[in-house]
């Protein structure tokens, strides 16, 4: 008999079908790094391809010069300078066509300033930078635990981009029909790794502060556990995002033989925690505020009109140390890591801006 | 070179169409003109029909349509009604249980779960239903009941999972849902919930039969098939009249691993394994949850969990660490 043609058909209707539904596959060579004891399974593997693409893609740009941080403060020099007045004007300047740089590359200043009159908050961009800046030194000083002191600039996250490429927002596409159950999961979640788990987990831990702890701490029950496997689903689902945003497997923070015991875990486990936390700060206390500066279209807001908000893959990219660990913050020190002003704005009655289409 | 192997049927033996032994009064009739095919022929028996389908069979076949399209209605409106995302989809789609909130209640909303217990009652009754009418054909056949009580045993598992589990935890969100993905990510999630099935003794036991079902399969399978060519295939003539096909076959076994089981036992071996591999499994799940809430620390508290070093000392919960927590 000849197998030769039956089996070649079967193997080219299995590959028609995996792209058909979108299989994420890695190709070999894949390399593996053990991270734990021997005998424990813990590896953390890396396509060898799709590693070396995520290093050119993650590359520092350079600082257009280096700033003299003596001469008159930006704040003498210019009108209506509230977060970073207490730099230079030679920083206050470089820093400016580094942020030009960082997010809005092709629009240039105007993307933030009326250029007739740079001082004017008329456009609602520099709304937005200025409580960006904000958050950013917010990150860099009181979030060491988590950004270590590489810290974070604009770039980490915006990359050239006005809007970063990675946020997330209330997803409930494909709408069910009104009868249908599927109770918010079971579609392939964008922000659940493409995943059948819960599509909008994000929500309780990046923005609500729900409990993920769902293991008992005793062997047997005593009523003090009360999460049920469907609830386990959920926290699960933000471990997808999480694995997902820093290509790393369960293993990098976990031994998963016992996925809730600290002793066994390794230490990237303790940093990924606060991570947790500061981005549900980040969501909180910047982005939910900022949501009636932003326009009504959907370049800056999610389907249901809510933020675009922040999530692992925001600064991660799909790296475990965003742009591989190395800091951008050299030349930024005064300005992105020290708090100086630190008014919290109520944009409550801010008169949102028609779409605005950027190119 | 492959037709020694006879991993296919190579001759199809056609006799004339039968219609089976008269059945008693007060059976049903069978349906269905008996006919020869080419392509059932190549697995099995060339034969197709007829099919008794009686009163049992017939109920049964509609409950489980009507579970099925229920399943399926409610996997299309979770995309809208859209055909293309259906198919697109099929694999991630699935009818969930009711949320923890709902608890045990009975017949929650339509959308918010009742849809689930409804396909869960229509289900429940197809199986049970068949599994009388598999009871009822081999009595009639005068067989005796195994196949019945070997579903039987599935049966179980499967109204663990569904039912009688949901309902010592009094709640509907411990239920398997409905769907390729979705049961699989179930799975997972209830591992992790009650800290690592792996560590479950029932679970170890399912695992021994499931496995141990699968080498008894794969034993007994290459051995008939590997004496089929001096007409060992032919089991009951093999028994009584032992010639050349089921001496060899127990010679085999005989000669390397010291024993060898009998034509008779090593169905009664692959029996009891298939039997207690959802039976085990069925009591391992029976007891997560409602008698042991965390599977890992329960294999600490009885010496089956392999010891590790600290080989990171510096890590501790940071909610507990002082000032740690924001």
């Amino acid at each position: 008999m000849n197998f030769a043609l039956p089996m070649a058909a079967g193997a080219a209707a299995l590959l028609g079908i995996a792209s058909f539904i979108g299989v994420d596959w890695d190709m070999p060579p894949v390399e593996s790094e053990q991270v734990g004891y021997r005998g424990t399974g813990m590896f953390v593997t890396k396509d060898a391809g799709e590693a070396a693409a995520a290093r050119a893609a993650n590359v520092v740009p350079e600082s257009p010069w280096e700033p003299d941080p003596e001469g008159e403060r930006a704040s003498e020099v210019y009108e209506n300078v509230q977060v970073l007045g207490h730099l230079s004007d030679d920083q206050f300047t470089q820093f400016m066509a580094s942020i030009t740089e960082w997010v809005s590359p092709e629009a240039g200043c105007e993307y933030c300033h009326n250029v007739e009159n740079m001082a004017s908050d008329e456009v609602y961009t520099k709304i937005v930078s200025r409580r960006m800046i904000q958050m950013n030194q917010a990150i860099n000083v009181d979030w060491q635990a988590h950004v270590g002191n590489t810290g974070v600039t604009c770039y980490t996250c915006h990359r050239g981009n006005p809007v970063p490429k990675e946020v997330w927002y209330r997803d409930l596409e494909p709408k069910p029909a009104s009868r249908g159950y599927r109770d918010g999961q079971n579609v392939a979640g964008v922000f659940s790794g493409n995943s059948s788990l819960p599509q909008n987990a994000l929500e309780d831990y990046l923005l609500g502060n729900e409990e993920i702890r769902i293991h008992a701490d005793t062997a047997l029950p005593t009523g003090a556990q009360t999460a049920t496997t469907k609830e386990t689903e959920k926290t699960w689902a933000l471990m997808m995002h999480m694995s997902e945003s820093l290509n790393a497997n369960c293993v990098t923070c976990h031994n998963s033989r016992a996925f809730n015991d600290w002793d066994q875990s390794p230490p990237q486990r303790v940093t990924a925690w606060y991570g947790i936390r500061m981005a549900r700060q980040l969501n909180n206390d910047y982005m939910v505020g900022l949501t009636p500066v932003f326009p009504m279209d959907a370049q800056h807001r999610g389907p249901e009109g809510d933020v675009l908000k922040v999530g692992c893959n925001t600064c991660h990219n799909g790296v475990q140390k965003p742009l591989y660990g190395e800091s951008m913050l050299g030349d930024y020190e005064d300005s992105l890591r020290k708090k100086v002003n630190t008014d919290v704005p109520d944009f409550s009655d801010y008169e949102t801006p028609e779409a605005v289409v950027v190119e | 070179m492959p037709e020694y192997q006879n991993i296919f049927t190579a001759i199809q033996v056609r006799g004339h169409l039968e219609e089976g032994m008269p059945l008693p009064a007060g059976e049903s009739v069978r349906t269905g003109q008996p006919q020869h095919n080419y392509w059932i022929g190549k697995i099995g028996n060339a034969q197709l029909g007829p099919i008794y389908l009686g009163f049992l069979g017939s109920l049964s076949l509609f409950c489980g349509t009507v579970a099925f399209l229920i399943v399926g209605l409610n996997m299309l409106a979770s995309v809208g009604w859209d055909p293309i995302q259906f198919v697109r989809q099929l694999f991630w789609l699935g009818l969930e249980p009711p949320g923890p909130e709902w608890g045990f209640k009975i017949i929650p909303p339509l959308n918010e779960g009742g849809w689930f217990i409804i396909t869960g009652f229509f289900l429940t009754a197809s199986v049970l239903l068949w599994w009388v009418r598999t009871y009822r054909r081999a009595v009639v056949l005068g067989l005796g009941t195994h196949v019945p009580w070997a579903f039987a045993s599935a049966i179980f598992l499967f109204l663990v999972l569904g039912f009688i589990r949901p309902l010592l935890m009094g709640s509907w969100a411990e239920a398997v849902p409905y769907g390729i993905f979705p049961h699989l990510d179930w799975t997972a999630s209830f591992s992790i919930r009650y800290g690592n099935l792996y560590y479950n003794p029932f679970h170890c036991l399912s695992i021994v039969f499931l496995y141990g079902s699968v080498l008894l399969f794969a034993m007994h399978g290459a051995t008939i098939l590997a004496v089929s060519r001096y007409g060992g295939e032919r089991e009951l003539e093999q028994i009584t009249d032992r010639g050349t096909a089921s001496e060899r076959a127990a010679l085999f076994w005989r000669w390397t691993m010291g024993f060898n089981a009998t034509m008779e036992s090593v169905h009664r071996w692959a029996w009891w394994f298939a039997v207690l591999a959802p039976l085990t499994g069925a009591i391992g799940i029976l007891l997560t949850g409602t008698v042991v809430d965390n599977w890992y620390l329960w294999g600490i508290k009885h010496g089956i969990v392999a010891p590790v070093p600290d080989i990171y000392p510096s890590v501790v919960d940071p909610a507990l660490a002082a000032g740690g927590a924001q």
